[in-house]
């Protein structure tokens, strides 16, 4: 505001200045700037994540492992435009979403797995997991998990033939029995009279192979430092939420370690029960899927505590020796609730007036 | 209270500040100035000059229409040729004058200097704010003198100077508190003397060293503390700032004297101490004019009412064809497609963006990630709010709190999905609002009234 100094318009400054052209200026509500961030990208970091422990699986368990992977993401990939193709609408295979649970299903399989039941699950996993609902975003379940359990319950001999690592890279390796059926039958045994039975569990498994995932398992989840080397990458991008993987590994260790601490005889160590089966992979990429987990960390955390005390449960008292794939998918049906329950008050409300949401 | 505190979300969205280095310009006369009547939050200005009149800079125009207004100042000496409706930067058309300059820029009798202020009568600084027209230059432009007048009850105990700027691209307030750091001081204790106020607080981001080494220089021996803060989009938003600064939460639906804090902007404590200490009233604001398609971005002191097109020739025009033309900064601007609209009070830039720089994507499905969620700073749910307003479930997004929402637009910044969520927001807001003045019409007067 200095009108003083104001000077006289010239005129005499005839240089030519551009203006503008106004006639093809886009007009459109503000902000005018985004963040370098879309699905694609998010999936894209995902499928890198995935690649160590993809690496381990083929490392440990031969070619046919990547062949399993190859088939279960191709096909995902090619259900999913015949889907788009079916239901008239824009194929959003850009998004690479499809890899990403092509790839899960993948590891979550053994890799003695016939490649047509691989292409069977990634029918129903895309299909009835993922497309029926309306495609990315509207499904409730974990389209993965749907195929994998899918698959569980339709070929149940298949899913729980188990080939042992280093075995011959053929689909008629040597298959044995998970850490997970070996305690199974080990507090089966110390349940009908054998004293003593769960102590000679680290003869039959020991932490070391445990930890490096030389044991039989699905392609994917056996080898530790894989999956947390692709989660922490994952936490780190800000891609996950690390409440989901911390409060579900430290439920179910709480949860067993309460069981093994009333009575080590009958149940083993925690250690042991977060470093086999599915759990780090559940705990890392399933449970950490955006489109069916709650949207505030608080629920988040919900979530998590949830699948562990499922996943604690099931393995502990369960017929089942691995409880992951179903306590994430029963969870994921708790998450519209979770949601509307966490739904926080707004920067400001009132502490003492009650909450004012209503559903 | 010695410690800076976090408000809850936001983004840090790229800064650009292109025009940092360059110091403030004054701009020259044009022809003709446009200067509508309503250029602030409340009933529009009414004219006291006719079609034809002569006027003179500084003269008033328009005097306030209400308790909530402020008055019009002609920005130059000329002639009124006019007064019709011209578009403006919303795209609604609003009465304006225009005025043709006389190339004289002759002064009209200036309002007596306070230069007495500290023994002053408060209430005749009052009404001189409000005679010179001041209003939060900031953005939303709510009269400056009804802001200091609190309605008797409030105690007001913390006043903030804003220097935070938080829109990427401008740097207008930035310069302001570089070269007029004394006088923007002396504003701000003219404000706080009306208020009866003194804790006086200065928020600036960390981004402007230079402004904050100046102004806690300036600041060593009056009661003015200077908080340098981290660096976050929307820190200027006056809640966020004061629970920055304060730790105080304003309640939803209320206002900044609820927590005892009034929150006023440097460009406007610039305004105050013009028209307080000089007798000058507000008719010329500092404008940063920048984006990489123009040859010589910069800031000016720009009279109201000068249209885009002459301050887009002030900065040499352009090098490139812009995609967008933005009045404001780019995360709360308002994109415009004609240059005649008028430099107003709140224009606190011009920005253009060449077809680079912009981005437009087709809007995907919700994938819940919930980024939209944490980086909420008035922590609401936008994803879920904006499913909700897309089946037009404006009920039930009211029980979500989507009145609370600041328009900030940090979760349309983030959503990976590109989904258009601050502008359902605003969708559901303009709705709720709509129904609700609806509903005091039908109802019938004497129910109104209880």
């Amino acid at each position: 505001m200095t009108p003083e100094k104001t000077q006289k318009n010239s005129n005499s400054e005839e240089r030519t200045i551009r203006m503008p052209d106004t006639s093809h200026l886009i007009v459109s509500s503000s902000p005018h700037f985004h963040a370098e961030t879309d699905i694609r990208r998010i999936m894209l970091t995902v499928i890198i994540a995935l690649l160590p422990a993809c690496a381990a699986g083929v490392y440990y368990f031969g070619w046919r492992a990547l062949w399993v992977l190859l088939v279960c993401s191709a096909s995902c990939i090619s259900f999913e435009a015949i889907f788009s193709c079916f239901m008239k609408r824009p194929s959003e295979l850009d998004d690479a979403s499809a890899l990403v649970t092509g790839l899960l299903l993948g590891m979550n399989l053994p890799s003695s797995t016939p490649l047509g039941v691989c292409i069977f699950g990634s029918l129903v996993a895309i299909g009835i997991g993922k497309m029926i609902y309306g495609g990315i975003g509207s499904n409730p379940f974990n389209p993965a998990l749907v195929g994998r359990v899918a698959m569980l319950i339709a070929f149940p001999k298949v899913m729980t033939t188990w080939p042992i690592p280093h075995g011959a890279a053929t689909s008629s390796a040597i298959t044995g029995a998970t850490p997970l059926m070996v305690l199974g039958s080990l507090q089966h045994a110390a349940q009908s009279g054998q004293a003593g039975a769960l102590q000679t569990l680290g003869e039959h498994v020991s932490y070391m192979n445990l930890y490096l995932g030389n044991i039989g398992g699905s392609l994917g989840e056996t080898c530790i430092p894989a999956l947390l080397i692709g989660g922490i990458f994952l936490i780190y991008m800000n891609i996950i939420r690390w409440q989901i993987p911390v409060f579900y590994i430290l439920t179910v260790f709480c949860i067993t370690g309460l069981a093994y601490m009333i009575s080590p005889a009958y149940f083993a160590a925690p250690t042991f029960h977060i470093m086999s089966g599915g759990l780090m992979l559940g705990a890392f990429f399933m449970a950490t899927d955006m489109v069916t987990t709650p949207v505030s960390r608080t629920g988040a955390i919900i979530f998590a505590v949830g699948c562990g005390v499922i996943t604690g449960s099931i393995r502990l008292w369960g017929s089942y020796p691995e409880g992951v794939s179903f306590s994430i998918l029963i969870m994921n049906a708790f998450t519209p609730l979770i949601d509307r329950y966490t739904a926080g008050e707004p920067f400001g409300a009132p502490k003492d007036k009650k909450r004012g949401l209503q559903f | 209270m010695n410690k800076s505190y976090q408000f809850y979300g936001g983004v840090h969205p790229a800064q650009q500040k292109l025009a940092r280095k360059s110091a403030i310009a004054v701009a020259p006369l044009f022809p003709f100035y446009t200067v509508p009547l309503s250029m602030h939050i409340g009933a529009p200005a009414k004219p006291i000059v006719k079609i034809g009149d002569k006027v003179l800079r500084g003269q008033m125009i328009a005097e306030a229409g209400g308790f909530v207004s402020a008055p019009v100042h002609s920005p130059t000496s000329g002639t009124i040729k006019d007064i019709k409706p011209c578009l403006g930067v919303t795209g609604v058309k609003t009465p304006c004058f225009i005025i043709e300059s006389d190339g004289e820029d002759k002064e009209y009798e200036r309002m007596k200097p306070f230069s007495d202020w500290q023994e002053a009568d408060p209430k005749k600084i009052l009404s001189r704010i409000a005679e010179a027209g001041v209003v939060g230059m900031g953005g939303a432009a709510f009269p400056t003198a009804v802001k200091l007048s609190p309605p008797p009850g409030k105690k007001i105990d913390t006043l903030i100077l804003n220097g935070i700027e938080c829109e990427p691209c401008l740097t207008d307030d930035h310069r302001l508190m570089l070269e007029k750091a004394k006088e923007i001081l002396i504003g701000i204790q003219i404000s706080a003397r009306i208020l009866g106020v003194k804790t006086i607080i200065l928020g600036i981001e960390k981004n402007k060293p230079d402004a904050v080494e100046v102004m806690t220089e300036q600041a060593k021996d009056l009661p003015i503390t200077v908080f340098p803060l981290n660096v976050r989009y929307p820190q200027g938003a006056e809640k966020q700032l004061i629970f920055a600064l304060t730790k105080r939460k304003v309640p939803t639906g209320g206002l900044p004297m609820d927590v005892g804090c009034v929150v006023q902007n440097v460009a406007s404590a610039f305004a105050v101490y013009n028209a307080v200490y000089k007798g000058i009233p507000l008719y010329e604001r500092v404008t940063t004019i920048t984006g990489t398609p123009l040859v010589s971005p910069g800031n000016w002191h720009l009279r109201i009412g000068t249209s885009f097109a002459d301050a887009i020739r002030l900065a040499g025009g352009v090098k490139e064809d812009p995609a967008k033309i933005i009045s404001g900064g780019p995360m709360m601007g308002f994109s415009v497609y004609s240059l005649e609209i008028p430099i107003t009070k709140n224009s606190s830039g011009i920005l253009l963006m060449s077809p680079s720089e912009i981005t437009q994507f087709q809007s995907k499905s919700c994938i819940h990630c919930g980024r939209c969620n944490d980086v909420c700073p008035m922590q609401l749910m936008p994803g879920i709010l904006s499913t909700q307003i897309e089946n037009e479930c404006f009920d039930l997004s009211e029980n979500w709190n989507v009145l609370n929402c600041l328009d900030c637009g940090c979760c349309s910044y983030i959503c990976p999905a590109g989904r258009p969520l601050v502008q359902h927001m605003r969708r559901a807001k303009a709705e709720i609002m709509a129904k609700r003045k609806e509903a005091k019409k039908d109802t019938p007067k004497g129910k109104a009234s209880k």
